[in-house]
């Protein structure tokens, strides 16, 4: 009982992770009907921008609270920025190609963003430095919880309230449902989509960046290809939760964490390998769309001739 | 001159070609005149991009189903190919060569090996594309990426395959057989889509509910693309795996498959040449940019992604399109200068799909 317990909060926090991810993949998705294959590389990208913050800034030097929300508002407003000008360079010009296009234009600003860092920074890891204090508590039983996984549920329960609260009682996220409804009819409307489209894709970012930040913090390890296989976890994620749909997201970044967690501490009693833990991520992702081809949470939407 | 025996002059030709190639590729060259060991390794890395690339557009470009599994099958073609050659193939190629002889007894081997990786990895297609093939555009490629990665992640864990290690395989593959292989599959692929098939398959992709109210058996034509694809994909594995003679299983992860869609998106989807052009065009690009300039070359994936972004940015319905490249075309553009209207070649009618005209973009939004 105790390392189920112990399970489910380890797998609750690499969830969160992907549940921030995800929403980023599953807004943009909604609005433009784009996978953006980059945006694993922007959790990348925020993981690092607070790395060198942190030395920049000289908060490597120990942990502080202070530090620790600098840094982590520092990287979230400068991927931000980075996933302003991706959107504005890159996808852009081709909204209106086919879908194809799009996509791989995306492989491209992915494989571009990857292969500058690796080319600027080299491919070894790099110890991230800690700014929290860590610390384990012992809840009930043996189960413990750190310090880490605590600020990393906090964090990213509270952004994603945050998140509810822009898209449902702000003038911006009411543009942006009516964005993701119907571009044209929102056009129409008077609303300025470049613009709602660009605020997403700032909004998507910031959150990859502070999944970014956290999980350096749980995992203080960071390289520039870290953001492919997460990235691609977290896509799935999104697709499992149902993609465009925000709770699902959340949904299905937390299953695929819990899935994942369990496959590595259970797995071997029922002879399934511990490599296995990144292929069940997609395992669920094909029993579910068999039976529920738009997701947990996504509409069916009736095809119309 | 009849159909037939111009057809039979051609293949004639064409294999005397190969072989001339083949040799001329070898270490002992031909006339004295050899192609240098790092140029004959990228022509035969291209030859089998080549296989990939047509198989890939056979069930994307022709179909339209977006497949992102393609290194997937490869994957379950060298892997099966190989399990063949490291353990029978040298106790049959004894057995055989004692009856007809030792080179002769080494090529069937191989050719048996290449039909066990094809058929393997169509049936991995047959089970992948049954269920997959119910689902559409995105959420199909995501599904296909899934089959593909767990495909590799169950390799990793056999052990008599070289698990994480990898594993050792005789090279047997030359020039001839990448060659021979890859003419076949564009033959092979040319003649589907000049077909009753092929038909259904491009009014599969330019409307899949029209194809079926007037009757065509969507399903069983898809998952039909889907085998046949993933056959070729297997039989491409089989050659690349005899021809680096080591398999690791990160050969044939997601971004393989991305390679091959950026090779038939390059290339234009739905265009045979255009698929050859892509295939080759990537596999030579990251070679040519080895030659930047002194601190430059570091940067060379950076130039080669920034490349491809741009050329999406500025030709975003690939090279050709959806024409081929062939001497009707060179005829046809001299008749009309500015005539770039894609005229169906053998009678398939092909619409035009870049950019999508203001009732598609109506009828997308409507279906959203």
């Amino acid at each position: 009982m105790d390392t189920f317990v112990q399970q489910l909060i380890n797998g609750l926090t690499i969830g969160a992770i992907y549940a921030l991810i995800a929403l980023g993949y599953t807004m943009v998705y909604g609005i433009l009907r784009l996978i953006n294959f980059a945006h694993g590389d922007i959790y990348m990208v925020g993981a690092f921008v607070g790395y060198f913050l942190a030395f920049q800034l000289g908060f490597a030097t120990g942990p502080s609270l202070v530090g620790l929300t600098v840094v982590l508002i520092g990287s979230m407003i400068a991927a931000a920025l980075v996933g302003m000008a991706i959107e504005r360079f890159a996808y852009r010009p081709i909204r209106k190609y086919a879908r194809m296009t799009t996509l791989i234009t995306a492989i491209g600003v992915s494989l571009l963003i990857e292969n500058l860092f690796v080319a600027r920074l080299g491919a070894a890891p790099r110890a991230f430095p800690q700014l929290l204090r860590e610390q384990s508590y012992t809840l009930f039983g043996n189960a413990a919880i750190s310090k880490s996984q605590i600020l990393i549920f906090a964090v990213s329960i509270a952004l994603m309230i945050l998140l509810q609260w822009v898209i449902f009682k702000t003038k911006v996220g009411t543009a942006m449902r009516a964005v993701s409804f119907n571009l044209n009819s929102a056009k129409l409307m008077g609303i300025n989509t470049d613009f709602i489209i660009s605020f997403t894709f700032a909004l998507g970012s910031a959150l990859a960046a502070a999944g970014g930040v956290l999980t350096a913090q749980y995992n203080p390890q960071i390289d520039p290809l870290m953001g492919i296989i997460t990235g691609l976890k977290a896509f799935v994620a999104a697709v499992l939760g149902g993609i465009g749909n925000v709770p699902g997201a959340v949904l299905g970044g937390l299953l695929i964490g819990i899935a994942e967690t369990f496959v590595v501490g259970y797995g071997q009693n029922v002879g399934v390998p511990t490599t296995f833990r990144d292929a069940v991520a997609f395992a669920i992702l094909i029993l579910v769309l068999l039976f529920r081809p738009t997701g947990l949470l996504g509409s069916t939407v009736q095809e119309k001739v | 001159m009849p159909t037939l025996v111009k057809r039979l002059l051609a293949a004639l030709v064409i294999v005397l070609l190969l072989i001339a190639m083949n040799s001329y590729m070898s270490e002992a060259g031909l006339f004295g005149f050899g192609v240098p060991p790092y140029y004959a390794r990228v022509i035969m890395l291209a030859g089998i991009n080549i296989i990939l690339a047509v198989s890939l557009n056979l069930i994307t470009g022709f179909t339209g189903q977006f497949s992102i599994g393609h290194a997937g099958f490869m994957a379950v073609g060298a892997y099966s190919s190989a399990y063949l050659t490291v353990y029978y193939a040298q106790a049959w190629e004894r057995s055989l060569g004692g009856m007809v002889g030792g080179s002769l007894a080494h090529a069937l081997i191989f050719l048996l090996a290449i039909l066990v990786g094809a058929i393997v990895a169509a049936v991995a297609g047959l089970i992948v594309g049954i269920p997959s093939l119910r689902l559409r555009g995105d959420y199909l490629a995501i599904v296909t990426l899934g089959f593909a990665e767990i495909i590799r992640i169950v390799i990793l864990n056999i052990d008599k395959v070289g698990g994480a290690t990898g594993f050792t395989v005789p090279g047997y593959t030359n020039f001839l057989w990448v060659g021979a292989f890859a003419v076949i599959t564009i033959v092979i692929v040319y003649n589907i889509v000049h077909s009753d098939v092929g038909r259904a398959l491009v009014s599969i992709r330019e409307d899949e509910l029209a194809a079926e109210a007037m009757g065509i058996n969507t399903t069983h034509y898809k998952v039909l693309a889907f085998v046949i694809s993933s056959a070729l994909a297997g039989m491409a594995g089989v050659l690349f795996g005899h021809y680096t003679s080591f398999l690791s299983t990160n050969d044939f992860q997601f971004i393989r498959s991305f390679e091959i869609i950026i090779m038939i998106v390059l290339g234009g989807m739905g265009s045979l040449t255009g698929s050859v052009f892509g295939a080759i065009v990537i596999t030579i690009m990251p070679e040519l940019l080895r030659q930047l300039p002194g601190d430059l070359s570091r940067y060379r994936l950076v130039v080669y992604s920034a490349l491809l972004i741009l050329i999406m940015l500025t030709r975003p319905q690939g090279i050709l399109g959806t024409r081929e490249f062939g001497l009707s075309w060179l005829k046809r553009a001299r008749r009309r200068p500015e005539g770039d209207k894609p005229v169906g070649t053998g009678g398939v009618p092909i619409a035009e799909q870049e950019p999508p005209s203001a009732i598609d973009r109506a009828k997308e939004v409507k279906n959203q």
